[in-house]
């Protein structure tokens, strides 16, 4: 077993863990943080992307122990339980980009991440190079490059509240 | 994932005393080969050794002719920086072509070289680029580091600690990809210093990365793509499998350096 430290959305964690255990499990199975989801399992679908000290990972590709001291954003700690959603959820209620919903929270996190990375202006092309990582089977991908642009944008304009991260 | 011990050593003197304490350990760089090899139950080492805790591991510094990037940089790192773009455009694409944005996030140069996956892309920027790999015991030249499938000429408890790119005056990459994988079906790096190029392909060959030395002479006598033109090397020892046979691969490696000595060309 191992001693794992981390802040989680805003809330420090200390676990006592088996090395073997995957970010994304540590979250779902021992924060009950269970928006992040698992989908292939083999660091494709992007499913499981959350943010390790402001950048998007694939959790199921990370052990929780390699986050150590790190500080970790799921896509619960982009708003409060019942708040106001973070532009980048209301862009993709607003533009219903996704059906089924599965693939929804790590496209969004992988969303915030182009913006951090690219800015408030981002073109069809940009978006859709950069959710190469991210497979949904349901919506073609239209809606979300729209709610993507969108959520951007709205980043750009609103005072932006640090949530978590 | 069988069970494994962690230990996340300071420095890479400890890594190396750690790696020679236990047999079976590996070395976990950014973890996007090795874990999901793990979660396959392909590996299991009894424990692994994780370098993401040293500083002298990561940086990508210009030093006089070269650009040396440390094992621990993130491909992310690699594409994004002004020092890489500036002095060796080609390299800093490669980086930027491997995987999604999120495996850029995590994986890392010493990782790849290490591994030496046919189909990586690293290996060719190397190759190309006549870079030195320096590990904590000494420097292994690119040519003589790469023997083979997932084969290389680190030894028991050597640990990439850095890479070495001469600049070069002309270089570029490009790269047929598997669209699910994002792995090269063919990649082909030139480059051209001084009088000299060289050519170096991934993800063709049963062998891993090679140089192709019949593109290398018809290069050195006019930097052109028109000098491959209807060249390719032989489909013998290419890589056939369900997503192109050898044949295609083959057809592919050409098509692939024409357009690398375009890139290469038009900057």
């Amino acid at each position: 077993m191992a001693i794992v430290n981390m802040t989680v959305n805003g809330r420090a964690v200390t676990a006592d863990i088996d090395p073997r255990m995957l970010l994304v499990q540590f979250v779902r199975e021992n924060l009950r943080l269970t928006g992040t989801h698992v989908g292939c399992d083999t660091s494709q679908c992007g499913s499981c992307v959350l943010h390790v000290d402001g950048q998007a990972v694939k959790a199921c590709t990370v052990l929780a122990i390699q986050a150590d001291g790190s500080s970790v954003t799921t896509i619960e700690g982009l708003s409060a339980a019942g708040g106001e959603l973070h532009p980048m959820q209301a862009a993709f209620r607003e533009h219903h980009g996704l059906q089924c919903g599965y693939c929804t929270p790590g496209m969004i996190m992988a969303a915030i991440d182009i913006v951090n990375r690219k800015g408030h202006a981002l073109d069809e092309t940009t978006i859709r190079d950069e959710l190469e990582g991210n497979l949904c089977r349901c919506t073609g991908y239209h809606n979300i490059v729209k709610a993507v642009a969108a959520g951007a944008e709205a980043m750009g304009r609103e005072p932006i509240r640090q949530a978590a991260e | 994932m069988y069970a494994f011990t962690y230990h996340k050593p300071s420095s890479v003197r400890q890594a190396a005393a750690m790696l020679a304490k236990n047999e079976d350990a590996k070395l976990l760089a950014g973890g996007h080969t090795l874990l999901p090899t793990m979660k396959q139950r392909l590996a299991s080492p009894s424990a692994l050794i994780d370098l993401g805790a040293m500083p002298e591991l990561k940086g990508i510094e210009r030093k006089g002719r070269s650009v040396v990037i440390g094992a621990m940089t993130r491909h992310g790192e690699v594409a994004e920086s002004a020092v890489v773009r500036e002095a060796i455009p080609g390299l800093a694409e490669l980086a930027e072509l491997i995987g999604d944005p999120h495996v850029r996030h995590r994986g890392t140069i010493g990782g790849s070289v290490a591994n030496n996956d046919p189909s990586a892309d690293y290996p060719a920027a190397l190759l190309a680029l006549d870079a030195t790999v320096i590990t904590n015991k000494r420097k292994i030249a690119a040519d003589e580091f790469f023997q083979g499938l997932f084969v290389t000429a680190l030894e028991e408890g050597e640990i990439v600690t850095k890479v070495s790119f001469p600049v070069a005056q002309k270089a570029a990459y490009a790269k047929f990809r598997n669209p699910a994988s994002r792995y090269a079906l063919a990649g082909v790096f030139v480059a051209k210093r001084g009088s000299d190029v060289r050519v170096a392909v991934t993800g063709a060959s049963e062998n891993g990365v090679f140089r192709w030395t019949a593109a290398e002479e018809a290069l050195k006598a006019r930097f052109t793509a028109k000098s491959l033109e209807g060249m390719a090397p032989s489909p013998d020892g290419m890589i056939g499998d369900i997503h192109a046979d050898s044949a295609y691969r083959a057809h592919l490696v050409g098509v692939m350096a024409r357009r690398a000595v375009q890139a290469a060309t038009s900057r």
